[in-house]
């Protein structure tokens, strides 16, 4: 029993997965084009050659710190809609320290993700402490957090670390993680040393999460309250403390951006989407560090390799949304294929 | 419990149905392919022939920000431009020019970058986001040319293609001043920047010049992409009693027009105008048989795109040379497509003012300071 229920748990992703590409073949068939051809298109996109590859493992990166995020605070029971907003404060902070300091690498690079990570913390603190001591929903805190969060690193940008332009300055070499050495393996591609911070922090999820007292409580506290309660743990700490990790770890993720992708931050009109999608990867990866991993490469993936799908395949741009969006439904969906799954499971008896 | 099963058997048949149905339909499409896609087909054969001995090996794309190549302004006005410098040397979409699109601004460096992967000899980058884009593409791709319009760019490989877009402004500022009954006008920018800012300060100037009295309410959207927030912001300007906007802002303009016109659509008496930007955004608005669209700042992107091009393909491209396209030489204009709208005194005054500009006797302010020395002297 318990084997086939984590047979499920591996199935479920994979068969969404599936679901969505067959569905959005079908589309493109619908469409009057070639699916083989969007899909190889696709293909090649992301990893027809270094550049590509080195592309989307750029765009895997802050997909996988905005999927632990999400990931973290569902462990606990609580799901932070507002990573988004942490993202943007993350990458705001980052910059910020980025161009007003001037120090040798070693300190000002980890000082440049340290400000990140406790910008978006706090960011996070907001909402958990609602929680914790009043009992404010924190969906509704954090989507509320994320407009705050959009219109004042627009402010800031404009107005305190420039003088009226739309884009602050870059930051100084000291403080990125662009890597030329990277770049050059890959035909100046934006890949950069983020990804060994990305795949730390999933490693530190996993740790916190299943090897230390703490991230039992966590855990139990998303599991039941009544009974952590009753167990003797304090489950307003531990929502705080929530929402605070999770809030690092978009933090992170606006680093990688503003430290590593771009090296600047500019006036945004709307929200980057990192932080949205990092809830349908945390979905698709059953909220496990690893499972995360996987689903971020997965949605990097999509998000590069449809790019080229317009030019190649001569799909239209408007269709590839289509086509990826069908394939996010599906593995964000993986509700009802649980819910199928175990309708014809019990038949089965 | 059976009926369940059946239900998803039912499904099941229906899903297999719609694969299958849609496999035929694909097959008669096969043929038509190339027509779905954007191109003639009819021309096809014409243009394949043609294709060697006219252009050589030429190609030339873009890269749009996120507006896209139909957000009915800048980017489409650049669309347009290549597919006449492609039309006129034989080629068809995707094989000698073509566009990628932007859906976020992390997009820009990959797309020009496959774009130079792909062996296209020229690139466009259209609109001014793009500048640090193309800047470090080209730095890193010195063999190939590249273009950026709407700012300076610096490389030898690059020409920086831009508009004296405050001297048209000013002239739709004329046009406005002349129009407005409640002496309120409007101007909805997209983002607050540099070059929002020519567009602004040459519009305020304009309608100041006419009549100093007249207010204008400035309003940015900070989006050229987000069509709610124009729509929101103009209905905010019409409700307080201006009557005619001025919007510099991309796609998010369409909700101006969306406003205007739903104004319009309630009350056919009401006194409200909109000026388009960059193309002659006539069609916009028109509303049965009236139109909301009092006239454009055309900014011919399209002109200068296919001129470079052409320059490019003869071998001649203006490598770190800034192009200033302007009133001169009819790089920026005002459209005249509202006859009934456009009426012999605003004409008149438009003429006059723009004889005036081309000869140096005014000097059209393109920064907020600069306008206000402007206002103060007047």
């Amino acid at each position: 029993m318990l084997f086939s229920n984590r047979m499920i748990n591996i199935l479920i992703p994979i068969i969404s997965v599936v679901l969505g590409l067959l569905s959005g073949a079908i589309i493109m068939l619908v469409f009057g084009y070639n699916p083989i051809e969007g899909y190889a298109a696709l293909w090649n996109g992301a990893f027809g050659d270094s550049y590509f590859l080195g592309e989307t493992l750029r765009q895997v990166t802050p997909y996988i710190l905005s999927g632990l995020a999400v990931a973290f605070a569902l462990r606990t029971g609580l799901l932070n809609i507002g990573v988004e907003g942490q993202v943007f404060v993350g990458w705001l902070a980052s910059v910020a320290v980025g161009i007003s300091f001037d120090l040798p690498m070693i300190i000002h690079l980890p000082l440049a993700i340290l400000a990140a990570a406790l910008a978006g913390a706090f960011w996070g603190f907001i909402p958990g402490i609602l929680k914790a001591k009043l009992g404010v929903h924190e969906v509704i805190v954090t989507i509320m957090m994320n407009y705050i969060a959009l219109y004042i690193s627009n402010d800031i940008v404009r107005n305190v670390l420039t003088d009226g332009e739309d884009r602050t300055a870059e930051i100084a070499p000291s403080a990125s993680l662009a890597s030329e050495w990277l770049a050059s393996m890959t035909y100046f591609s934006r890949l950069h040393y983020g990804l060994i911070v990305a795949l730390f922090m999933a490693l530190v999820m996993w740790f916190v999460l299943n090897k230390t007292t703490r991230g039992f409580e966590l855990r139990s506290v998303g599991f039941n309250q009544n009974a952590s309660k009753y167990a003797g743990m304090s489950v307003g700490k531990n929502i705080v403390l929530a929402m605070v990790i999770s809030g690092a770890f978009a933090g992170l993720a606006g680093a990688m951006e503003g430290l590593g992708t771009f090296g600047y931050m500019n006036v945004k009109s709307g929200f980057t989407n990192i932080g949205f999608d990092g809830i349908a990867v945390a979905l698709l990866g059953a909220n496990m560090a690893l499972g995360v991993v996987l689903a971020a490469f997965l949605f990097g993936t999509l998000k590069i390799g449809a790019l080229n799908m317009p030019t190649e395949a001569g799909v239209p741009t408007e269709l590839v949304e289509i086509v990826i969006a069908l394939i996010i439904f599906f593995v964000a969906s993986s509700y009802i294929i649980r819910w199928a799954f175990l309708r014809f499971k019990k038949e089965g008896k | 419990m059976f009926k369940n099963r059946w239900f998803v058997l039912f499904a099941l048949l229906l899903s297999i149905g719609l694969v299958l149905g849609a496999c035929g339909a694909s097959d008669d499409d096969a043929g038509n392919e190339e027509d779905s896609t954007g191109g003639d087909s009819s021309e096809n054969t014409e243009e394949e022939t043609s294709e060697e001995n006219a252009s050589g090996d030429f190609s030339v794309a873009m890269v749009t920000d996120v507006g896209g190549v139909d957000d009915k302004s800048f980017n489409q006005s650049a669309w347009e431009g290549l597919q006449a410098f492609g039309e006129e040397n034989g080629m068809s979409k995707g094989e000698g020019y073509d566009y990628a699109q932007s859906e976020s601004d992390a997009d820009y460096v990959t797309n020009i970058n496959r774009l130079v992967r792909q062996d296209y000899n020229l690139i466009y980058g259209i609109g001014y986001l793009l500048q640090p884009a193309i800047e470090e593409v080209a730095s890193q791709y010195p063999d190939t040319n590249f273009g950026i319009v709407d700012s300076v760019a610096e490389g030898d490989n690059i020409a920086s293609i831009t508009f004296k877009e405050h001297q048209g402004s000013f002239l739709a500022g004329v046009a406005a001043a002349k129009k407005t009954e409640s002496n309120m006008v409007g101007f909805v920018g997209g983002v607050d920047g540099a070059l929002i800012n020519k567009f602004e300060a040459g519009f305020v100037a304009g309608v100041k010049s006419v009549n100093a009295d007249i207010e204008v309410d400035v309003q940015y959207a900070e989006s050229f992409a987000a069509a709610d927030k124009g729509k929101l912001i103009a209905s905010n300007m019409y409700d307080k009693g201006v009557d005619v906007i001025y919007h510099a802002s991309g796609a998010t303009g369409n909700g101006v027009f969306a406003q205007a016109k739903d104004i319009k659509n309630n009350d056919p008496e009401a006194n409200v105008w909109v000026i388009g930007v960059d193309r002659d955004q006539y069609e916009e608005g028109a509303v049965g048989d009236t139109n909301v669209t009092l006239t454009s700042m055309v900014k011919r992107v399209d002109i200068a795109v296919q001129d470079v091009a052409t320059q490019a393909m003869n071998g001649e491209f203006p490598g770190g040379e800034v192009l200033e396209y302007g009133l001169s030489d009819d790089g920026v204009s005002i459209a005249r497509t509202n006859e009934e709208a456009m009426t012999e005194e605003i004409i008149t005054a438009i003429e006059e003012w723009k004889e005036k500009i081309t000869n140096g006797d005014v000097e059209v302010p393109s920064t907020r300071e600069d306008l206000e020395t402007y206002v103060n002297s007047l």
